[in-house]
């Protein structure tokens, strides 16, 4: 039996924790809209703000995800050849002289392209140079699976860049924090992976209509819980509120953290919550061995031990490349199935009471 | 164009701190005050000086680990390139960079880059900047034959052809990528010649001739800061010491050094040009070397009375906003 949430009431669950936005007027809009609007207004209060990539002026982006800025800044969304190592480095030459560019990455899949420009040039240039750089510039890029796009264009590589030191790294999940996430990542000093889930821009949510930042750093409870506690980011924070919706019809109560930014970590709020649960799962949709799951646990694992009842437990894609067919897709993909497994290790049950939902993949 | 005798006695003075900074850095290096590696470039003082004197203070430069000279002739000072080679808290970079990444921001030097290949998507990102700005700057990458043959080359140069940057890539073909020779390395003949594939002017000089140097990279630097777009300019020249200090070069002989050394040895024949001209005497020339003998050690006593970072210093200077 499937049973789906109402997208509404889900919403509320989101928005009814954050401090950020809380008494604000609210109005409804997608995450690719989220994303323009941000944009918009960053580029409307500082010139040196600029997106440089592939197929932006035409269509606004691949997504959609800058529409209206080509018309309304000509000259400073700028389409480029396909040269993606060029692109980034643009970005770093760019952001050393002055400007605050916005790079984008096309699909989060091709930084493989620009590697050293990233890794090597990026994030290291401040450092190497004893401080004299600033980076200003934030490089935009669309991750995740869901859509048959096989497995390169599918790929979560967050963990690639959270082991980077230099850079950091937001993962949002609702239009809400893309926005001000987004904001906050312009204004950085510092160089800034913002990745956003390609099956999430048509994702619908309330975004206030005054100007608003989230700062880097903070994460957010989107769904407050006694007894365990689901650290996740992304798509995947919809997957656990959908599971979290299940267990509470068996009475547990699930509390759900959007980590939102994983580099610098709210590893603070993941204190607070653990604390009080004394369980904790760790959900994304990137693969398992070596993913930022891996961190995140250890770290409970060093820091919380005391208060744990339970081991601390991951649940990630298998790993394997993401294939193409839709049924292999969604068994390779973390689904809540995988979820409430996870719940029952940590809470160490062996009894299943409730029929296990299966999502139907994207279209 | 028309270079003053103050002009050219200038050019002279900045290759023989060039050839005396390098040559103290040799010894240096031999004594172990330098930990790491260091990349020589003497024998190249007329390629990086010509090139360096066609801009302005606030044009852009971005050097290569074989950096000294680069930072050297876009005006840095010796005394904090030396703290820095002895990983000294003074130094350019406080001790975190070493020999392969100097940069002195305020000189519009971003920095030495120890990846091969690795400067020229970044002044292709300077280049966007300085045009979106309506600046009249220009950007000039030194590279070696060897980084030719990266992929950032090709790219880069396409971009800033296709947008018209105000850019100048200088090659300064030094004969040997690390051990291979860039006759055996190189498709087509040369690295200048790629021009043609871009659309954009090509240049190869006498990398020993500083004036020619000088003429032809001027000409490609008022040409991009008219608004033409970019071009290359590659400058022949010759490296005396391996690819690395304590390269036992057996990819060439001795004689072909000696060859160099005495019959195209950039700063000997534009003294003995000076002196034909009678813009030099001998005297002259040996106050000169003289003067600069004495800010070379000046900057040697600088760097090793310098103080050593704090080791907790090595967590500072990731984050600009934490």
């Amino acid at each position: 039996m499937h049973r789906c949430l109402n997208p509404k009431t889900r919403l509320r669950i989101c928005l009814q924790h954050r401090e950020e936005i809380a008494g604000m007027g609210m109005k409804d809009m997608t995450c690719a809209q989220a994303t323009a609007e941000a944009l918009m207004e960053e580029m409307t209060r500082d010139d040196t703000v600029f997106i440089l990539g592939e197929d932006l002026v035409s269509n606004g982006g691949i997504f959609c995800q800058f529409k209206g800025l080509p018309e309304k800044f000509p000259g400073r969304i700028i389409d480029t050849p396909i040269s993606e190592t060029s692109i980034v480095g643009c970005g770093v030459g760019a952001a050393l002289t002055g400007m605050r560019p916005i790079i984008d990455m096309h699909f989060a899949d091709f930084v493989t392209t620009a590697m050293d420009e990233i890794v090597n040039q990026m994030a290291k240039i401040r450092y190497m140079f004893g401080g004299q750089a600033k980076l200003p510039l934030v490089l935009w890029a669309p991750d995740g699976a869901g859509i048959s796009a096989a497995a390169q264009h599918s790929q979560s590589l967050e963990s690639w860049f959270v082991h980077t030191p230099g850079l950091k790294v937001v993962v949002p999940s609702e239009p809400s924090d893309v926005k001000g996430l987004l904001k906050a990542a312009v204004r950085d000093d510092d160089p800034v992976i913002f990745f956003q889930h390609k099956r999430l821009f048509n994702k619908t949510g309330l975004v206030p209509k005054e100007p608003y930042i989230i700062p880097l750093g903070k994460a957010a409870i989107k769904r407050s819980g006694i007894h365990i506690t689901l650290i996740t980011y992304s798509r995947m924070v919809y997957v656990c509120l959908e599971a979290a919706q299940h267990l509470a019809e068996e009475g547990i109560d699930v509390e759900v953290i959007d980590l939102r930014t994983l580099k610098p970590l709210d590893f603070a709020l993941i204190e607070q919550s653990v604390k009080k649960t004394r369980h904790a799962l760790v959900v994304h949709e990137a693969c398992l061995t070596g993913g930022f799951g891996a961190e995140v646990a250890a770290r409970i694992g060093e820091e919380l031990f005391e208060y744990l009842e339970g081991p601390v437990v991951r649940v990630g894609a298998k790993d394997v490349p993401v294939p193409f067919s839709p049924i292999l897709e969604q068994h390779v993909l973390p689904q809540v199935s995988d979820i409430l497994a996870g719940v029952n290790k940590v809470l160490r049950r062996t009894r299943q009471s409730i029929d296990i939902p299966e999502i139907a993949p994207a279209q | 164009m028309n270079i003053s005798k103050e002009e050219k006695l200038a050019l002279f003075k900045k290759m023989l701190l060039i050839r005396a900074f390098e040559e103290k850095t040799e010894a240096l290096f031999q004594q172990k005050l330098i930990p790491g590696f260091v990349h020589l470039s003497l024998g190249q003082e007329a390629s990086t000086v010509g090139s360096c004197a066609a801009l302005q203070p606030e044009d852009y430069i971005i050097s290569t680990h074989r950096g000294h000279a680069h930072i050297l002739a876009k005006g840095g000072e010796p005394r904090f390139m030396f703290a820095e080679l002895f990983g000294k808290a003074t130094g350019y970079c406080k001790g975190k960079g070493g020999s392969m990444h100097i940069a002195d921001f305020s000189r519009g030097i971003l920095g030495a880059n120890g990846v091969v290949g690795g400067g020229f998507p970044i002044i292709v990102g300077a280049g966007f900047s300085i045009k979106l700005r309506n600046s009249q700057q220009v950007g000039m990458v030194f590279f070696g034959d060897g980084a030719s043959n990266r992929g950032t080359f090709h790219e880069a140069c396409n971009m800033a052809a296709v947008f018209k940057l105000p850019i100048v890539f200088v090659c300064e073909n030094n004969g040997y990528a690390s051990t291979s020779p860039a006759a055996k390395m190189i498709a087509g003949g040369s690295v200048a010649g790629r021009s043609r594939a871009y659309g954009i002017p090509g240049y190869i000089t006498d990398g020993s001739n500083v004036l020619e140097v000088l003429e032809v990279v001027h000409e490609a630097v008022e040409r991009a800061r008219c608004g033409n777009g970019p071009s290359i300019v590659e400058n022949e020249t010759y490296r005396y010491k391996g690819h690395f200090e304590g390269d036992r070069q057996k990819y060439r002989s001795m004689d072909e050094i000696h060859m160099y050394r005495k019959k195209r040895d950039p700063v000997d024949k534009f003294e003995h040009h000076l002196i034909a001209e009678k813009l030099l005497t001998n005297a002259l020339a040996s106050q000169f070397k003289a003067e600069i003998a004495a800010r070379i050690e000046e900057a040697v006593q600088f760097a090793l009375n310098a103080p050593l970072p704090q080791p907790e210093d090595a967590l500072k200077d990731l984050f600009a906003t934490s």
